[in-house]
């Protein structure tokens, strides 16, 4: 990213003609981020994670692999888990964004981070603060009734109590852990939804 | 990532113009396609426009014929979860579900769904290998290349890609509508007729012109939506595009099959209708596993697997008999 790197030629229908080094303009986001409000100055191409990390200096949200793939960059939108590399900041003028640093409340932790700590959910770390973001909305989501891939009728309403280590595992397939603690992410993210 | 002007559209009318005007202008919902193409320099936009604002896009309707309209902007996860959608057309949950990861099914938008790009690697090689989907002309380097995850039905030696989409699948399988508004005004377009085959354009992924904006996605009624599945077979359980799937929806008399629907993914440039098994699997039972699958391998017939990928030809007859057979049993 940000380099030059050779140029497309020929037209082609996704609109995808642009050259390098046009003219861009920084534009004025103001976003609700962890509760207070955020007025930053962003050129257009910025990812939402890049202005949280280097704008913002909120380095909970961790850039892996930056294209999607990972999840280590979750955070939430209007209270919904996203990945914040392949979005840009620029598209959430106005939004409340909540990153780890936002889920303490009154110096307690949030559930899911407690459980993770007693179940000894992670070993380098790296990919915690994306699991707990992404475990937090996912338990909201089972909350909600939403179905999942590993549920075995989507025609019928989805309660909490259907929510087992399979479905946990299918939910949270889009965080991945090179450590590979996944029995024990499973584990405490199961606390965590017998706690919430 | 290159750089660009971004602006926020408010109004439809203003949004098309504005598309049509400009070949250097995108738009942008979910972003989750785009915004991995500009980092992998495949996609250039000089301007994205936000559509995102625009009014009345996001709604998921149960029409009172039985049917659905599903507006462009509706996210993936809140289609899957709608209690009218999984009930009319579990298919339809089942292929969102199926598909990326909670987050991105957060992010994704139907409109933006049905116009991912393929994932072929030299596609999205920032290299910039031969591939005449990215850079017309300069050759097909899947074709006599690394071409497991490729088609075995319907490719050109310009093109052997497939499209990733599971929705767009199951959207076949039903006969799915795609509206569409442009500068000329509104229009319906076939689903099976939305996406195309390669040929020697493979540059046009469907038929979509300038100026042309999906506005919903409607799905007419179907006796066989009730008792749909959609089955995915990948590499891994979950988080991954598919090597094969299929989507049957299937209308049962009794232990008789009365009318089936049945499109694969993973096979072709587009979502691949099995017509010679839908006609073929009239009045079979669903026990009489032998016919099932003479029935399934007609649609087989003109199967032309690539070097990597024979494999796809026994493994998608085997996921469209199970696909059949699922589904039903749901009727």
């Amino acid at each position: 990213m940000g380099q030059s790197l050779p140029l497309m030629e020929g037209a082609l229908p996704f609109e995808v003609c642009g050259r390098h080094g046009g003219h861009t303009k920084n534009m004025n986001v103001s976003m609700t981020v962890n509760g207070s409000v955020q007025a930053i100055t962003v050129e257009p191409r910025m990812t939402l994670l890049d202005a949280l990390r280097d704008v913002l200096r909120l380095t909970g949200p961790k850039k892996a692999c930056d294209r999607g793939e990972c999840g280590a960059c979750t955070v939430l939108i209007e209270g919904r888990r996203v990945l914040s590399c392949m979005t840009l900041a620029v598209m959430h003028d106005g939004q409340r964004i909540t990153t780890i640093e936002g889920l303490e409340h009154d110096a307690r932790l949030n559930a899911v981070q407690e459980a993770f700590i007693e179940h000894d959910g992670f070993q380098c770390g790296f990919c915690t603060s994306g699991q707990i973001m992404s475990a937090v909305a996912m338990i909201e989501e089972a909350k909600l009734g939403w179905p999942s891939a590993a549920t075995e009728d989507v025609t019928r309403p989805f309660t909490l109590n259907d929510l087992s280590a399979a479905e946990i595992r299918e939910r949270m397939s889009g965080n991945l852990c090179r450590c590979s603690c996944y029995p024990n992410i499973v584990d405490a993210v199961t606390e965590a939804t017998h706690r919430s | 990532m290159h750089t660009f002007t971004f602006s926020r559209a408010a109004d439809l009318t203003k949004a098309i113009a504005a598309h049509a005007e400009d070949p250097h202008l995108a738009f942008i919902a979910g972003g989750t396609d785009l915004v991995g193409l500009m980092k992998d320099h495949v996609a250039l936009p000089q301007h994205v426009l936000d559509i995102n604002s625009l009014p009345d896009m996001s709604r998921i309707e149960a029409l009172p014929d039985g049917g659905l309209r599903i507006g462009a902007l509706a996210r993936m996860n809140d289609v899957a979860a709608d209690v009218e959608v999984r009930r009319r057309f579990p298919v339809i949950t089942e292929s969102l579900l199926f598909a990326a990861s909670g987050q991105i099914r957060n992010m994704a938008s139907m409109g933006g769904n049905i116009m991912q790009r393929t994932r072929c690697a030299y596609f999205r090689d920032e290299d910039d290998l031969p591939c005449n989907k990215r850079r017309p002309g300069s050759g097909c380097a899947a074709r006599d290349g690394l071409n497991r995850l490729h088609a075995i039905f319907g490719w050109s030696d310009e093109c052997v890609a497939t499209n990733p989409s599971d929705l767009a699948v199951a959207l076949a399988a039903l006969d799915a509508n795609v509206i569409v508004r442009g500068p000329e005004g509104q229009r319906s377009i076939t689903f099976t007729e939305f996406q195309r085959l390669p040929g020697n354009t493979p540059e046009h992924d469907n038929v979509l012109e300038r100026g042309d904006l999906i506005i919903s996605i409607e799905v007419p009624p179907r006796i066989e939506g009730r008792a749909s599945h959609y089955l995915k077979v990948r590499d891994r359980q979950s988080y991954e595009f598919a090597l094969v799937s299929t989507a049957a929806a299937v209308a049962m008399d009794g232990g008789r099959i009365r009318s089936a629907r049945l499109a694969m993914g993973g096979v072709a440039h587009k979502p691949w209708r099995l017509t010679a098994a839908e006609a073929a699997l009239r009045g079979m039972s669903l026990n009489d596993i032998d016919a099932l699958k003479k029935a399934i391998g007609l649609s087989f017939i003109d199967a032309r697997p690539l070097a990597q990928n024979g494999f796809k030809v026994e493994l998608g007859q085997r996921v469209a008999l199970r696909a059949v057979q699922v589904a039903g049993g749901r009727a």
